[in-house]
């Protein structure tokens, strides 16, 4: 039998103190990763009942427009195309999640499937949290075109990145592990600009 | 950079999107009755118009969804963007059958 004991563990865990002392030294950056997250790919006919199906079982209504995101009980929906959300839940076991959303969904040509390992998150803290991403992020960030809601699969920097816009001061960023140290190497070098001068 | 405008996402950067060549190439009604000249132009030859140009692109950086678009090749301005059914009537590049 699967030893289930084994705890997921963030990919960038070994940088985690390494962020919290630069994050210190920074005026309205905080860098943070964040805890591992179930998290769920939903295609399905957005036309149809199937929306108002899920979102019965997911906690939650799904964003009806593109690049939204609205919050579920433990988790988020994001809308990733015209037909396709990710879902996420911080208190679900991922193969529940998936179990759960998969039935909901079948019924109506749907699918649900597990991607908690396809990506990882990092959170972005701070007044200056929206300057120090719009260095390596070609899409509009001040809060009147990217309000709380608002979410983007955009570039950072080199890397495809998922863009959470939880706060005028606080974004949240899905992305690759294989992506993650580069991102965080990305966002630490942005970040020397934003130090408390000595 | 130039903006692309993405039918779901909106305007975004050039860098984001891949190109997918001509739009609406009919494929053969049948295949296996092409002699191998008539099979090379379907899968090679395209048209090179100066000027507005049918094209498939797709937002690889975002959304992820293929898209039609006309292009002027002179300008590089993208005319309109929409989706692939809707790109102009689907065109032959098979040469006329000679008897």
């Amino acid at each position: 039998m699967a030893d289930t004991s084994m705890l997921v563990r963030h990919p960038l865990e070994t940088r985690r103190t390494l962020l919290a002392e630069l994050s210190a030294e920074l005026d309205g950056v905080a860098l943070e990763l964040e805890a591992p997250l179930a998290a769920v790919d939903l295609r399905l006919d957005p036309a149809g009942p199937g929306p108002a199906a899920v979102a019965e079982v997911a906690g939650g209504p799904l964003p009806p427009q593109p690049d939204t995101w609205t919050g579920l009980a433990a988790g988020q929906a994001l809308r990733l195309g015209p037909d396709e959300w990710l879902l996420t839940s911080a208190a679900a076991r991922p193969e529940d999640w998936e179990f759960g959303l998969d039935e909901a969904a079948a019924p109506f040509g749907g699918a649900a499937v597990d991607v908690s390992a396809q990506r990882t998150t990092v959170r972005v803290r701070g007044a200056s949290a929206r300057p120090l991403l719009a260095s390596g992020c070609a899409i509009d960030l001040r809060p009147a075109s990217f309000p709380r809601g608002r979410c983007a699969q955009t570039l950072l920097g080199q890397a495809g990145v998922l863009l959470v816009a939880l706060a005028d001061d606080d974004l949240q960023l899905f992305v690759r592990p294989s992506f993650a140290g580069y991102v965080v190497d990305w966002l630490v070098d942005a970040a020397q600009e934003f130090r408390r001068p000595s | 950079m130039q903006l692309i405008a993405c039918p779901w996402c909106g305007p975004r950067e050039e860098i984001e999107f891949s190109y997918g060549g001509q739009a609406a190439v009919a494929y053969p009604a049948d295949p296996a009755s092409l002699s191998d000249e008539q099979w090379a132009r379907f899968v090679f030859f395209r048209d090179n118009p100066k000027g507005p140009f049918a094209e498939r692109w797709v937002h690889s950086a975002g959304c992820r969804r293929w898209f039609g678009a006309v292009r002027d090749t002179r300008t590089y301005e993208f005319l309109s963007v929409g989706p692939l059914s809707a790109t102009t009537a689907r065109t032959s590049v098979l040469p006329e059958a000679t008897p």
